[in-house]
């Protein structure tokens, strides 16, 4: 509370002390900060969250990692900035952050008037529902009349309205401010039902007291398409946002990987390669990066194949299938346009 | 000379001049604030981020946990604003009652001769003054959620009242068709009420004969409505809460977050309040009650007429204090949920929205509004009671 109060009054007195001044360009400021500021989640398995040592690591970590690797040369170059739902957009707003990868759903309101723009989407996703197994529920059209756990300032909010209603259910939400306090308030049985997108509720499910004891329903209600979000106005700081994700679909469909990336850029004859690696074609000039800007993405993070595999994937305890989120050349939707 | 010194006089005439620079700050001020202003509409619009309070009557799409006025997802975020805010102003209202009891009984208390009750007050003041808030609400927020049952295993009350982990259900009064006779009967005992006691006072003072006037007031106050409630038929059903698939159905609920803040809010605040009491009578000269006890006054009456009107004094204007800090305390409700003002307008709403400026400078001008609200009611009341000197 003091904190999302704190960050309203810094984006106030941004908007206000800014005024007049020629916006400078983020990329530049990066740069010469040294440091990439990035906005992620205040913890949550899979997508963003901090071990016992501080070390993050996740799914949307590593586009923040991908993005400094891209940006500064380095990967570690990150201020990790841990928000909740309610404060993440006005963090971006205010300029304390560079960019926000933290599971944010692209929706018309969100992209046309809050000032901001969205790059891509790293993961689709859907909204679900987990509930205890002890209820005996298999649908989630048993549901009418539970008690909902659900965090606030989010889609499902709205999504869980308009289902409901559509259904003639009635629910009562309790909303809670961050992913632990809504998963802690339905491992205390404040809730029948807890209510998120599908991958948050299965990392979420990894931190109950008992995970076996709760099942994720198979309805999914809605369309969540995650994925990083830049301020309004600034075209190349969007561009070099945009294209680290692609650059990273890219190198999966041309399988180039954290492992093969050297030898590839060594020996390999294949012009889309030659091209990703920055030996060929237009490289870094458009985005005002070096030229080994792709380079350093692969070799320092990885592809989005093994980012996905490691942090939500078949390495990790999420064990979640690539579903929508394979290739668009192997049954999914993942798509880059072409890098040339 | 004497002309130029006449014309030098307009400005160096300490009137004038402070008229002038009077006015030459009004005007800064008022350009500073038409600086800023326009400069931040200027700024967001060259962002791309909406401006305005269009947005109040969007629909708003999303359900709010509890709401004293009929709220569902079809209606506007301006409704939002209304259900937050009477939350808050329930959570404030229950607050400063309990607050008020608490800490009148532990202020007084802590002044006994009983060295276990003086010693258990001052206990109860040190811990719960000396804890932060934020800590003790989600102490018993977590403390409440843990100890009840499940829905299933409700602790029940004569089957008409249950008590589980989603909060406490309550058989609703139906009011039927002819009850607000009864109400009616109930406000006009109570203004009689106070017009024979003021004629009894009167009475007494003339002729000092005395008026029962306890027996009047319960005669008056209970049994007329009574027998007008039986006189028409009891028009009066209630709604049982009864357990449908996971949860309670009808009946009233009250929420465990509603509980917890309540509890954490009035229990820190009546340590707060607690101490005012003490310093109130410890204001009051030892000498006034051994005066009051030599005329013969009794122990009652020495409190009624002698020690609380002198304490008063002193103990209200630091009480206001403590209500407004309540007040604005309340605001830690987000926290665990309870959908106050601001979890769910300057939280929510503000989110789906992103309209940050709007949104919090309504909800910083309602914090301002109950808060000056407050500190007026109690300053008039200050002043009635103030020693009025000759």
């Amino acid at each position: 509370m003091r904190k999302i109060t704190w960050a309203l009054v810094a984006t106030v007195v941004t908007l206000v002390i800014s005024a007049g001044f020629a916006q400078a360009s983020t990329r530049d400021e990066v740069q010469k900060r040294g440091v990439f500021q990035c906005g992620v989640s205040t913890g949550l398995p899979g997508f963003s969250i901090a071990d016992e040592k501080g070390v993050w690591a996740g799914i949307d970590v590593d586009v923040c990692k991908a993005i400094a690797a891209a940006t500064l040369g380095d990967a570690t170059k990150i201020k990790y900035v841990p928000l909740n739902a309610k404060e993440r957009f006005t963090a971006l707003q205010s300029g304390e952050i560079d960019a926000l990868v933290r599971g944010t759903t692209w929706t018309l309101t969100r992209d046309s008037s809050l000032g901001l723009n969205f790059t891509g989407v790293n993961y689709y996703d859907g909204q679900g529902f987990m509930v205890s197994k002890k209820l005996g529920v298999k649908s989630a059209l048993e549901l009418d009349g539970a008690a909902i756990c659900i965090q606030s300032g989010t889609t499902s909010e709205m999504n869980l309205a308009d289902y409901f209603k559509e259904n003639n259910m009635s629910y009562k939400a309790v909303s809670f401010d961050t992913h632990d306090a809504t998963a802690a308030a339905f491992d205390n049985g404040r809730c029948d039902v807890l209510t998120s997108d599908q991958s948050q509720l299965y990392g979420l499910r990894t931190h109950l007291s008992n995970p076996a004891d709760a099942i994720v329903l198979p309805e999914v209600i809605s369309k969540e398409p995650l994925g990083p979000v830049v301020r309004q106005g600034d075209d190349a700081w969007f561009n070099i946002v945009k294209w680290t994700l692609n650059a990273m679909i890219e190198a999966e469909e041309l399988g180039v990987t954290q492992a093969n990336v050297d030898e590839m850029k060594a020996n390999s004859k294949n012009p889309g390669v030659r091209r990703l690696l920055g030996l060929e074609g237009i490289a870094g000039k458009g985005l005002g990066l070096n030229d080994d800007w792709a380079y350093q993405i692969i070799k320092q993070v990885g592809n989005y194949g093994e980012i996905f595999k490691r942090n939500v994937g078949a390495d990790s305890p999420l064990k979640i299938d690539r579903g929508l989120n394979a290739l668009w050349s192997k049954g999914g939707i993942m798509y880059a346009p072409p890098v040339r | 000379m004497s002309n130029s010194s006449q014309k030098q006089s307009w400005w160096y005439n300490a009137r004038n001049r402070s008229l002038f620079f009077q006015v030459l700050l009004v005007a800064m001020l008022v350009g500073f604030f038409w600086f800023i202003g326009s400069n931040t509409l200027a700024n967001l619009e060259k962002r791309g981020i909406s401006t305005g309070f269009g947005f109040l009557s969007l629909k708003a799409g999303f359900g709010i946990l509890q709401s004293l006025i009929p709220f569902d997802e079809s209606n506007t975020f301006g409704r939002t604003f209304v259900v937050g805010l009477l939350n808050t102003m329930l959570v404030s209202a229950l607050g400063i009652f309990f607050a008020t009891i608490i800490g009148f009984t532990a202020g007084v208390a802590r002044l006994s001769n009983n060295w276990l009750i003086s010693k258990l007050a001052g206990v109860y003041v040190e811990m719960f003054r000396n804890i932060p808030l934020l800590l003790q609400i989600f102490f018993w927020y977590f403390a409440v959620l843990r100890a009840l049952p499940s829905p299933r295993q409700s602790w029940s009350a004569g089957d008409i009242a249950f008590l589980n982990i989603r909060g406490m259900y309550l058989p609703e009064p139906i009011l039927g068709p002819h009850f607000n006779i009864v109400g009616w009967t109930f406000v006009l005992a109570i203004v009689a009420t106070f017009f024979i006691r003021r004629w009894a006072k009167k009475r007494q003072d003339e002729t000092g004969q005395q008026f029962n006037m306890w027996a009047t007031a319960i005669g008056l106050i209970i049994v007329l409505p009574l027998l007008v409630f039986f006189a028409l038929g009891a028009p009066l059903s209630w709604d049982i809460p009864e357990l449908h698939g996971f949860n309670f159905k009808g009946g009233m609920t009250i929420i465990p977050e509603l509980t917890a803040l309540l509890v954490a809010l009035s229990v820190y605040t009546g340590t707060f309040i607690a101490e005012v009491v003490r310093s109130g009578i410890l204001s009051v000269n030892s000498g006034q009650t051994e005066a009051a006890s030599a005329l013969g006054l009794h122990r009652s009456k020495v409190l009624k007429l002698v020690v609380i009107p002198q304490a008063m004094r002193v103990i209200i204007p630091q009480l206001t204090s403590q209500y407004l800090n309540l007040v604005k305390n309340s605001s830690l409700a987000t926290a665990i949920g309870y959908p106050d003002l601001v979890a769910v307008f300057a939280g929510t709403t503000l989110n789906q929205t992103g309209q940050a400026i709007e949104i919090i400078a309504m909800t910083m001008s309602v914090y301002l509004f109950i808060s000056l609200s407050i500190s007026g009611l109690m300053n008039w009341y200050n002043k009635k009671i103030m020693l009025v000197e000759r």
